[in-house]
């Protein structure tokens, strides 16, 4: 019934929304952040643990519909033994993938991340799947304690 | 006489539409409804024909496009039984209605330690102008509480009422649970204390027929475009005593009788408070929406679309995991809804691949989603143009969905 939506709902979303990887709170953290998307009512709480430049460990805590908690659920899975400058370049790559404005999916640079690729046709749902990422900006950039995705 | 379905489906054009190639079920209603064929070509006369300025001018388009505008005047004053239309004034929705009142009647009634009362499931445009006019004024305001129903405490809300109570401002029927308040109560319990109320009529108008001098009500506001007219127009009424003790809203072109440097005299009502030109066309297919539901009769649509929410409803009810947010025993044509985990807006998202605009979110009233400890919900509200068959496939939809998700 659902054909036309398998592209933004693939089984791997699914899987991170039924069983979110990292999904409880962090002891000791160096960076916490919430991330707010008012349109939908989407909440998380990210944690950070940092080791100078290279981020050690990622978890995450909150409620939102399936498309922000997978992707916040594949972006901690996916930062980790990254350094920050890494993060945020993958931060951007795919803002690129999920806005549409680069054609190309660079499978390469986005691993698991394409499986999100999906939401560029669905133009309402693009802030569930990039929320985790601006929360992750936030958390990195060190200047605010909550970020909201107006 | 059977209700003409066919014909009245036939009379809103969008209606035959394709959304990712399905047929259009738009059960977005409570948000804004979709026009009949009737409003849309009051428009295009009115703009190909006999469209000007009102008011102002003494050519001849200017008269005709007055004759309309207040023609539709007299129809609203018909419509919901007003004494006088002067009691019409025309605004751009109950959002803006609600501003005016607050900024005009409640500015000049309402003082320090005063109290305006509320209830626990007003839509945000009822919640705010109040909370701003009360910080301005060092008033307080006061909230209702319903049960888990979505039904209103009315022991609590009597409790309420006191020598310092200004006003009463409530919502008729409820846009995220569907909920018909007692207003006629409500009323009686205010007015036996000399307290004036406000009835938010922006849901209620489009389903039930609404006659303001049999309720006795002090205002009522609704919107245009739920009433199946365009955007851009709304009616404050208010009972022409009232209106006429209060200060004028904004100051401009049309609101006033004469004008020099030193001072202004205003305008009678209604012109009082209709500062600036108009939405004019709006107003007139307004008329026309009106004019289209008499054709029909709003007790005919009200007890059709009651029969659309007992289905929708009992077939809601089969769904395991389906749980309804609102089951008030008066209620309107609004079925709001959540999927255990499964999100509203992953709900919306998949109905609309089916061809099916359902509204999800919090439905401007974070304090009802508050309350039932929900981000959001879905909500599924009908018109006088939906049918039985519709209801099936949302409820097929939702089954399918539920599948889908695991
Ligand atoms: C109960 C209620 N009151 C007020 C409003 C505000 O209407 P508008 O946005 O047209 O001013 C709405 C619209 O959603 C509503 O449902």
């Amino acid at each position: 019934m659902f054909e036309d939506l398998r592209d933004l709902y693939q089984e791997v979303i699914f899987d991170h929304n039924r069983n979110p990887r990292n999904f409880h709170v962090m002891e000791n953290y160096d960076r916490m952040v919430e991330g707010f998307n008012p349109l939908c009512g989407d909440r998380i709480t990210l944690f950070l643990k940092l080791d100078d430049d290279l981020i050690t460990d990622a978890s995450f805590q909150g409620s939102g519909c399936a498309i922000s908690t997978a992707s916040v659920s594949l972006m901690t899975e996916i930062v980790k033994g990254k350094t920050e400058a890494e993060a945020e370049a993958l931060f951007k790559t795919f803002h690129e993938m999920t806005t549409g404005k680069d054609e190309n999916i660079n499978f390469e640079a986005v691993g698991k991340l394409a499986v999100l690729a999906g939401v560029r046709e669905y133009p309402a749902r693009v802030k569930c799947a990039t929320l985790a990422w601006h929360t992750l900006d936030a958390a990195l950039k060190n200047e605010q304690q909550s970020i909201s995705t107006e | 006489m059977t209700y003409p379905i066919e014909k009245i489906r036939a009379d809103f054009p969008i209606l035959n539409e394709k959304i990712r190639n399905k047929p259009l079920v738009y059960l977005d209603n409570a948000a804004s409804c979709q026009k009949p064929q009737a409003v849309i070509d009051s428009i295009v006369k009115l703009y190909s024909h006999d469209y000007a300025n009102v008011h102002r001018g003494v050519h001849t388009l200017s008269v005709r496009s007055t004759d309309y505008f207040e023609a539709a005047r007299e129809k609203m004053k018909t419509f919901i039984s007003a004494q006088s239309e002067k009691e019409i004034i025309f605004v751009r929705g109950a959002t803006d209605a609600i501003n005016l009142v607050a900024q005009t009647y409640g500015k000049a009634n309402i003082h320090a330690g005063d109290e305006i009362i509320i209830t626990a499931m007003e839509h945000h445009s009822n919640i705010v102008p109040w909370q701003m006019l009360c910080e301005e004024k060092g008033a307080i305001l006061k909230v209702a509480p319903m049960n888990l129903a979505g039904e209103l405490l009315m022991p609590e809300f009597e409790a309420l009422l006191n020598s310092k109570t200004k006003l009463v401002s409530v919502v008729h029927m409820s846009n995220a649970l569907g909920t018909i308040n007692p207003v006629e109560k409500i009323i009686e319990l205010a007015h036996a204390r000399k307290i004036p109320v406000l009835l938010d009529g922006a849901q209620a108008i489009p389903h039930t027929p609404v006659d303001v001098q049999a309720l006795d009500c002090d205002f009522y506001v609704f919107s245009g475009h739920k009433l199946y007219a365009p955007t851009g127009v709304g009616v404050l009424y208010g009972k022409q005593s009232l209106l006429e003790a209060m200060p004028p809203y904004q100051g401009g072109g049309d609101m006033i009788r004469t004008v020099t440097f030193e001072k202004s005299t205003y305008a009678g009502l209604p012109h009082k408070f209709e500062a600036g030109t108009p939405s004019i066309a709006e107003v007139i297919g307004l008329g026309a929406a009106i004019d289209y539901l008499n054709t029909i009769g709003m007790d005919k649509i009200a007890a059709y679309e009651a029969e659309l929410l007992a289905y929708a409803t009992q077939e809601a009810l089969k769904i395991d995991g389906l749980k309804i947010i609102g089951e008030a025993k008066e209620k309107g044509a609004i079925l709001s809804f959540t999927l255990g985990k499964i999100h509203p807006h992953d709900i919306g998202t998949m109905l609309d691949s089916l061809g099916i605009a359902i509204r999800a979110g919090h439905h401007c009233a974070m304090p009802v989603m508050d309350f039932y400890k929900v981000p959001a919900t879905a909500r599924a509200s009908f018109a006088m143009y939906n049918t039985k068959a519709e209801i099936d496939v949302l409820i097929l939809g939702i089954k399918n969905l539920i599948e889908m998700f695991g």
